[in-house]
């Protein structure tokens, strides 16, 4: 039996620290894993807990992420916890399996801290690992800061082990800036924490040989249509299930968690959306904003998939324009989050200007100078009623400005 | 619990694990092979399967050949997909959390066994990384080599595996190639190297051998590796029926040596002695060029402006062999 971790009722904690509490807590039975920077910590905590004797399941440091994710399948088609933790290029190793793991319908937890893709080689902090697999069939949850990594990655448990969802959960963490930035974290007591996750409940378990199961089938155009439809059918199902994870969170806690994040939304004229640590950056920006008279407001995704869709066009449907903030290089057309965004609000029958702003690529830093130049910018599209600025502009960048559409 | 063996007949008829309603080829070995290590023991056993023939043929939705609890996740992860199953059933062994009906065999003594299947593709080539690491970390199981020498799944494309001469669809003879221009990579040396307590090469058609080493394999606490011989009748492009007997022409010939490598450990874990063991040596070593006589794959060898490759083939079939009798006879 695992030793009880005593923890205080406040502690220091980075998010990779907040993160591997976490996973103690949920006593995975099986984490396998490869070394990336910045999510290194996450697994390097987790090998001292089990150390130290606060770990009964088995940590297998694998020889690659590919086999780290391919592992975390077999231990949870076996019928065990299991969970893992990468960044950047070792998310993109790992996206074949990704994939193998939704449609088995397996609920591994991933703790993703998020960090640029090469080529140029960067370690630093930006959302492209997070782009790359959002459509791999897995729920996305999103942090900001150390206690959000704590409180989504508890959560990630509970929600993919719904016998309503069994699906494979993501809990995005920002490489760096939350990773790497201690901050005050109110932890559960490991009891309390065991108690809320619930025991792991294995379905067709590998393990019983009273019961032969077959994982991993092929099936062509007679049958693969039907499956995909009804992993996609669950994932969308899963709110339901997410959204009573978070009240019962909640009623323990007191730290409320929605699908969709949002801050002086209320009477918003103009607004950011972004993800991860920005988000609390644009809030400075936005209360500074409001002392010149503008009406600045934020939004984020709690849950990034499944995509809240209605709440999105509902939060974003009366504000005169929004500022959609994406850290990912967009390769050729829109950001992600502008194009996603555009569409709940255009099927809503709502029609503010809505610009898109590259930024933060391979962890540039983001200012609130920089963002209240972007409230500036939708200040005055705000007043013209029409985007006054070109519809994409990097910003942050260094020589000639950029901007495209 | 080691299964005792009588007969072919009772072997045949013993319970079975494997249903031959799948859809391989007539006269494919993989099926021969799967069905001997499977039958190998009466315990439980749990089965990794990479992509492969194997695979895309016995586990069509809604239907399953497997009467075992099988998985497959791709082409590359057999032998880690096999590895963490194998951690998981020693945390909740553990644990105290087995299924109940898992606890009782355990209790009798009847461990389940962890097997991976995969080709040679999935073995000598894209799954050698994850093969290599769960060696390394010593995991519980056995991992079968299903060596036909092709990626015969995808159309007959050369591999590390695929031997010199071969005529490929990536390596076909031509007018100006005589197919393969690569020797075979040495699977079963580079697996013993990792110092497994066990690794051997088999062949379907001598069954007894074949079924001896994969209970020596159960019968050992660690990572096993089985190189199992698997003459395609597609790819090699021999009758169906044929299937046994170019099997034993590869043995025979001494290009399928049949033998196996003990790495014994201390309680330390420290190999204190390594052994090979020729287990079968031919009455009449018969010449490889009725081994590539007998499939059309090494036709084109025969032509006069090709036949420098069967003679090279010869000679290091020969020091092949030569190799393995000097091994053995040092104990080494």
């Amino acid at each position: 039996m695992a030793k009880k971790y005593e923890l205080n009722e406040v502690e220091v904690w980075d998010g990779n620290m907040a993160a591997a509490h976490a996973l103690r807590q949920a006593q995975v039975d099986i984490l396998a894993a490869y070394p990336i920077t910045p999510s290194t910590p996450i697994v390097q905590n987790y090998s001292k807990f089990l150390a130290d004797g606060y770990v009964d399941g088995e940590f297998i440091m694998v020889e690659s992420e590919h086999s780290a994710m391919s592992g975390c399948v077999a231990a949870s088609a076996a019928g065990v916890r299991a969970a893992t933790a990468t960044s950047s290029q070792g998310f993109a190793l790992m996206v074949e399996v990704l994939y193998q793991a939704s449609g088995m319908r397996l609920p591994i937890v991933l703790t993703v801290v998020n960090r640029a893709l090469a080529a140029p080689l960067n370690v630093n902090g930006d959302h492209s690992d997070m782009y790359l697999g959002r459509d791999a069939g897995w729920i996305n949850l999103c942090s900001y800061n150390p206690q959000e990594a704590y409180d989504l990655t508890l959560m990630a448990f509970k929600i993919g082990e719904d016998l309503n969802v069994r699906l494979p959960v993501m809990v995005h963490q920002d490489g760096f800036i939350c990773s790497h930035t201690a901050q005050n974290v109110k932890p559960m007591q490991d009891e309390e924490a065991a108690e809320f996750i619930g025991e792991f409940k294995p379905v067709n378990s590998m393990l019983d040989v009273s019961n032969p199961v077959t994982h991993g089938v092929q099936t062509e155009e007679d049958w693969h249509f039907e499956h995909k439809a009804r992993q996609h059918h669950d994932l969308m199902n899963s709110v339901e299930t997410i959204k009573k994870v978070f009240k019962e969170f909640e009623d323990r806690t007191g730290r409320k968690y929605d699908m969709v994040y949002t801050y002086k939304m209320d009477d918003a004229d103009v607004a950011i959306f972004a993800l991860g640590t920005t988000v609390e950056s644009a809030q400075i920006a936005a209360d500074q904003m409001r002392e010149k008279g503008i009406k600045a407001g934020v939004v984020s995704l709690r849950v990034l998939r499944p995509f809240p869709f209605n709440e999105i066009a509902d939060v974003l449907g009366n504000v005169k324009a929004i500022g959609v903030m994406d850290r990912s290089a967009p390769g050729g057309t829109f950001g992600a989050m502008f194009n996603e965004i555009s569409a709940a609000l255009l099927a809503r029958g709502k029609s503010p200007v809505v610009l898109n702003y590259i930024y933060g690529l391979g962890g540039r830093d983001t200012t609130i100078e920089m963002l209240k130049g972007v409230y500036e910018d939708l200040a005055k599209s705000a007043e013209a009623g029409e985007a006054v600025v070109p519809l994409q502009q990097f910003v942050g960048l260094r020589g000639p400005k950029l901007a495209f559409y | 619990m080691v299964k005792k063996i009588k007969n072919l007949k009772e072997f045949s008829l013993s319970n079975d694990r494997f249903e031959g309603a799948n859809l391989m080829c007539p006269g494919c070995s993989h099926n021969i092979i799967v069905r001997e290590v499977l039958n190998a023991t009466d315990d439980p056993v749990i089965v990794a399967t990479a992509t492969g023939c194997l695979e895309v043929c016995t586990a069509v939705y809604p239907k399953t050949s497997w009467d075992v609890s099988w998985i497959h996740i791709g082409f590359e992860n057999a032998a880690v997909a096999a590895a963490t199953v194998s951690a998981a059933y020693e945390v909740m062994k553990k644990k105290g959390k087995l299924p109940p009906a898992t606890q009782k065999m355990v209790d009798e003594g009847r461990e389940p066994k962890i097997v991976a299947f995969a080709g040679d593709g999935g073995t000598y080539d894209i799954g050698f990384q994850s093969l290599s690491g769960a060696f390394e970390r010593g995991h519980n199981f056995m991992y079968v080599c299903l060596d036909n020498e092709v990626y015969a799944n995808t159309g007959g494309q050369r591999s590390s595996s695929t031997p010199i001469g071969a005529s490929t669809t990536t390596s076909p003879a031509g007018s100006v190639s005589y197919g393969e221009k690569m020797m075979k990579k040495s699977m079963v040396e580079i697996m013993a190297d990792h110092g497994a307590p066990y690794v051997a090469q088999v062949s379907p058609s001598k069954w007894k051998d074949l079924v001896k080493k994969v209970q020596k394999g159960f019968e050992v606490y660690g990572p096993v590796y089985i190189n199992a011989q698997s003459a395609c009748t597609t790819e090699w492009k021999h009758a169906p029926e044929d299937t046994i007997e170019v099997s034993d022409l590869g043995v025979d010939s001494c290009v399928w040596p049949l033998y196996e490598i003990i790495n014994e450990r201390d309680e330390h874990g420290i190999i204190y002695s390594t052994k090979l063991n020729i287990t079968y040596r031919p009455k009449t070593k018969i010449p490889v060029e009725e081994y590539l006589a007998a499939q059309p794959r090494f036709r084109h060898l025969f032509k006069p402006e090709n036949r420098h490759i069967i003679d090279l083939w010869q000679k290091a079939v020969d020091a092949r062999w030569e190799y393995l009798q000097k091994r053995e006879e040092a104990g080494v």
